[in-house]
Formats: structure tokens, C-alpha cells, sequence
């Protein structure tokens, strides 16, 4: 790490003894990901706050034009009704996929038999193409064809069919449950890695002293879980926060606009429309709840680090 | 009773979705439209199973193009992700350097970054490099989701192997540089696999970049081309649909199957770092 001898050193020679400096190698090492990440991420970012304060569409050039854009999003009733639809989508699918991902994970931290061919199978889901499922669910859904409605009349339990996709309160909840169906096996699996850890001695002693399964859950294994759940919680939350391919496949954002996401309306105002700026802008209100959900995770990650 | 009874449920509720994509692809179309009030309706099988619309999709469609274009772009951009994410983890998880700390900081700040909120950018700079409707648009952007987190799995991965390794093998002669080489990256090949198949399944999946970037039918990936070109006007094809969907499955769903353990153990380092 001091001075480097040179003398009677070939190429490839000088080469590996830079290489034994510890920063250079550091550096070299880190290059690729750095250009990579500074070209298609940081400058993306830069570019995408100059583009929401300008007049930018495509094939105009356009100008500074200030706040503008974000004024006449928030001015803007189908921004709102998006806004207001990613906070409900995100706030209740993530209640669902914590409760329902918690239980499975439970269930499945007993031994049974065919235990690896169900945990395998809960993963499929979240790995196949969520384009392709969301047609799946879309066609479950289809307003003349429905086999869901067909189950339900059968059922009893209606007379008439249900509007799922044709009425935007029913949509939402579509969305939602799709959304929850996909995103759960990431919660279970990931809950029953925690679940693993914990050692099984500590439940013993806590039935030893009389506790019921709910309390043993509470008191020992939930602590325990704690830090698992907020990560996994705060994933969550970006991915269903910043969602765009489930909204676009299963309703387009309609109908008449009442099921738009801020990404899927970002991406009718900027990319099929061309308004660069303004959809620049729109994507861009995704920030504050990210950057907020990150700061939190940051904070929590460090806090335990210095505990 | 309380265990058997919600785990069937979890199950049949996972599975169904899947199970009527199947039984949509291979009934014909004339049990597809018919009302669900209709008498003699048998919508959870079928008696005149058929692969008219599995045929239709390999010769009306570009579907095979979408296939070797999706494997193509996932397999380059993992390949690409995983000769960063092993370099940058390697120095970030065991070498010493001023800005360690910001640096790794900043890749996990990245790595929670959405495409959702880039794509309209990245859509303008993608024109500028005149990089629109080629392959090289989304080999390039996609490690920008999958460097993060390879580069954080491994460097989780690396910082578990003791010191002591490669100090013995620098003791016998090693340079830094060969003994990442030859010592330390051979220990690091199930870590290394864990982040390839998270990774191969990132990009197979991708969909907002593809949507954005692509436009000629033949170039699309299967995601996008399932999506934009097998509806034709407002009429949905749902047996071709649903084949496409399918086969757009299977490569996924066999990667994963083959390699379950290592799958889940990328997917629980991807958020436990």
C-alpha cells in the first residue's frame, strides 16, 4: 500500500502490483457498476427533474417553465382520483400480503408432509411474468365470461353478475387482490426464513410457562420477526407504490379514468401522449412517499446496526 | 383441522389462476363464448381438448421472436449484472477504501429506486444514444435493477468468508487480484447462482422498459408482445392469450423449479443483505 516498486516490471507486471493498493482496486472494481448505474440511474434522475420543469414534449424542445407542471397536475381531477388510488391500492394490498403472508409462513413452519413441493408451489406467483397472471385474473374477470360470477351464481351467493372490472371501486379491489395474490409468497417465504432462525427452545420455554399460541406468537416470535417485517414491509411499499403493469393490463387505468396509478397515468400523459414534462412531473409525486419509506428503512437498518 | 383446512385454501387460491390459464389455452373456441348461465356450462374442464390455439400462436404470431428475444435479453443483461455485482460486492464486502460506506449506501438507495419513475427519462436518453427498438435499449437499462441487488447479495456473500483464506494464499505469492480469482470467487459460486437465476427472473419479467423502449413487433419481449400485439383491435383471443401466457410461464417456472433452494436463498438475501 506504500510507494510501488517499478523497476524491471513488465506490463501485465505493473499492472497486478497496482492492483495491490487496495483503493486502486477498490476503484477499478467498482467502475463498471458506477458508470452503469451514474448513466442509467443518476442521470435518468437529473434529466427527469429538468424535464418536469420544462415544456418538453416530443419533437419540441420546449422551455423552463418552473412549477408549472406540478401545479397543473395537482389541478388536475384524474391525478388526484391516480394519487388517491395509489395510496388506497398500496395501503390495503400491503395489509393483505403482511396478514395473509404472515399466516402462510406460520403454517408452513410446521413439518408436514409434501412441505417442499407447497413452498415451492406458493412461489409461483410471485415468479412468473406478472403481465401474463394479470391476464389470467383479467380473462377470471371478464364481464361476459367471468368464472368467478359463474362461482358465485352457482353459489348462490348473487343473482346478477358483479361489474368487476367495469366499475372503478370494483376494479380497484380487483386490482388489489391480484395484487396481493402476486405479492403474498414474497411475504410468506421470506417471514418463514425468519421464522427458521428463530431457535424452537424459546417457544418450548414460553409453553413451558403457560402460553397459549396467540401469546407466543406476540410475545416471542413477533419481537423476534420484527426486523424481517420492516424490511420486507418497506419493499413492499415501493414496488406496489411506484405499480404500473397490473393497473395497464387488467383496466388500462379505466374505465373513464378511475383506476389510474400515478405510474400508469404518467405514462399515458408522458409516453402515449408525449408530454414529456408533464409526465415527468407526475412521476416525479412518487418521490416524497419514497423517499420517505427509504429514509425510515435507513434509519431502522442503522439503529440496529448500533444496537 | 385449523392447519389442513387454510393451507388447502392458500393452495387451491395460488394455484386456480393457473389452472384456468391451462384449461383456457386447450378448449376450443366454441366452449370458450358461451354464457355462464348457459345449461350444461362445464367451465373447469373439457371434453375436446385442443392445441389449435398453441398452433396459432407459432404461425400467425411472432411469438417464437418474443421467446428467443426475452431469453436473449435476460441472459445478457444478467450476464452483465452478475461481472459487476461480483466485482463491486467483492470491494465493497472485503477491501478497505475511503467512501465505502457512501458508496454502498448509495447502490441500496438505487436499488429502491422504481423503473416506474425513470422510464420517462430514460425513454428521452434512449432516443438520444439512438439506442430505440434494439435489444442493447434494454440489455443496457435493466442492470441498473439488477446490479443493486447482485452486488448486495454478494457482498453479504463475501463478507461470511474468513479473512484468513486469502491471506495464506497471499503468503504463498497470491496477488490481491488472483486470489479474488482463484480463491475467493470459487467459494462464492452458490451465492454467484443465488443472484444469476433472481436475476434471469427479474428480466424475463421486465415490462415497463420493453413496453417503453420497443416497438417493432418482431423485437418485442414476451411480456410486451402478449400485451400489444395478440389483441387485435378491442377483440381479445382468449385461447391464444392464454397460451401465450402459458409458454411465456414455462422457461421461468422450470429455471425456479430447478433451482428452488438457491432461488429462495436470493430472494431472502435480496432484502435481508
Amino acid at each position: 500500500m506504500t510507494a510501488l516498486p517499478r523497476a524491471h516490471a513488465g506490463h501485465a507486471g505493473r499492472v497486478t502490483r497496482w492492483l495491490e493498493n487496495e483503493r486502486l482496486l477498490a476503484a477499478v472494481l467498482l467502475a463498471p457498476t458506477v458508470l452503469l448505474l451514474g448513466l442509467f440511474i443518476a442521470y435518468p434522475f437529473v434529466m427527469g427533474v429538468w424535464l418536469s420543469l420544462s415544456s418538453v414534449s416530443v419533437g419540441n424542445v420546449g422551455e423552463f417553465v418552473g412549477l408549472k407542471n406540478f401545479v397543473k397536475a395537482w389541478n388536475d381531477s384524474i391525478f388526484r382520483t391516480a394519487f388517491w388510488n395509489t395510496s388506497f391500492y398500496t395501503f390495503w394490498a400491503t395489509i393483505f400480503k403482511l396478514s395473509l403472508g404472515m399466516w402462510l409462513a406460520l403454517l408452513l413452519n410446521r413439518s408436514f408432509r409434501g412441505k417442499r413441493i407447497v413452498r415451492a408451489s406458493m412461489l409461483l406467483p410471485f415468479i412468473v411474468p406478472t403481465v401474463l397472471s394479470t391476464f389470467a385474473w383479467r380473462w377470471m374477470f371478464d364481464p361476459t365470461f367471468s368464472v368467478l360470477n359463474w362461482m358465485l351464481y352457482q353459489g348462490g351467493f348473487i343473482t346478477t353478475k358483479l361489474p368487476f372490472l367495469s366499475d372503478g371501486t370494483y376494479g380497484m379491489w380487483c386490482a388489489i387482490v391480484i395484487n396481493t395474490w402476486r405479492g403474498m409468497p414474497f411475504f410468506a417465504i421470506t417471514l418463514l426464513a425468519g421464522l427458521q432462525t428463530i431457535s424452537t427452545d424459546l417457544q418450548e420455554a414460553a409453553s413451558l410457562d403457560g402460553a397459549n399460541g396467540w401469546h407466543r406468537f406476540w410475545h416471542v416470535t413477533w419481537p423476534l420477526l420484527k426486523p424481517v417485517t420492516v424490511v420486507v414491509v418497506v419493499f413492499s411499499i415501493i414496488q406496489t407504490f411506484s405499480d404500473f403493469q397490473l393497473i395497464y393490463v387488467l383496466t388500462g387505468g379505466g374505465p373513464a379514468n378511475a383506476t389510474h396509478l400515478l405510474a400508469t397515468y404518467a405514462y399515458q400523459i408522458g409516453i402515449a401522449t408525449g408530454l414529456l414534462g408533464e409526465g415527468a412531473a407526475i412521476s416525479l409525486f412518487m418521490l416524497p412517499v419514497l423517499f420517505i419509506v427509504v429514509w425510515v428503512q435507513l434509519r431502522y437498518l442503522r439503529r440496529l446496526e448500533g444496537a | 383441522m385449523y392447519f389442513y383446512i387454510p393451507l388447502t385454501v392458500f393452495v387451491i387460491g395460488t394455484l386456480f389462476p393457473f389452472y384456468w390459464m391451462l384449461i383456457t389455452a386447450i378448449r376450443p373456441d366454441s366452449e370458450l363464448y358461451r354464457s355462464w348461465r348457459a345449461v350444461n356450462n362445464a367451465p373447469f374442464w373439457t371434453v375436446h381438448p385442443t392445441f389449435e390455439h398453441f398452433r396459432d400462436l407459432f404461425a400467425k404470431t411472432s411469438f417464437p421472436h418474443w421467446l428467443w428475444n426475452t431469453f436473449f435479453i435476460a441472459c445478457a443483461s444478467t450476464a452483465i449484472s452478475l461481472f459487476c455485482g461480483l466485482l463491486a460486492g467483492y470491494a465493497l464486502g472485503r477491501l478497505r477504501f475511503p467512501m465505502a460506506g457512501t458508496i454502498g449506501t448509495s447502490i441500496f438507495v438505487t436499488y429502491l429506486v422504481p423503473p416506474t419513475l425513470l422510464f420517462i427519462p430514460l425513454a428521452n436518453i434512449i432516443r438520444t444514444f439512438q439506442l430505440g427498438d434494439t435489444p442493447w435499449a434494454l440489455i443496457l437499462t435493466y442492470p441498473t435493477f439488477l446490479i443493486p441487488f447482485c452486488t448486495w447479495l454478494l457482498m453479504g456473500y463475501f463478507k461470511t468468508i474468513p479473512k484468513e483464506l486469502e491471506e495464506c494464499a497471499r503468503i504463498d505469492g497470491a496477488t490481491r487480484f488472483g486470489a479474488m480469482l482463484r480463491i475467493i470467487f470459487p467459494i462464492a459460486v452458490p451465492g454467484i447462482l443465488s443472484a444469476g437465476i433472481f436475476a434471469f427472473t427479474l428480466s424475463w419479467n421486465e415490462f415497463i422498459y420493453a413496453l417503453v423502449f420497443l416497438s417493432s413487433p418482431e423485437k418485442k419481449t414476451v411480456p410486451v408482445g402478449v400485451v400489444s400485439e395478440l389483441i387485435r383491435g378491442d377483440i381479445y383471443f382468449w385461447g391464444q392469450l392464454m397460451a401465450g401466457a402459458l409458454l411465456g410461464s414455462i422457461p421461468v417456472a422450470i429455471v425456479y423449479s430447478f433451482f428452488v433452494e438457491y432461488y429462495v436463498t436470493g430472494l431472502t438475501g435480496s432484502v435481508k443483505g
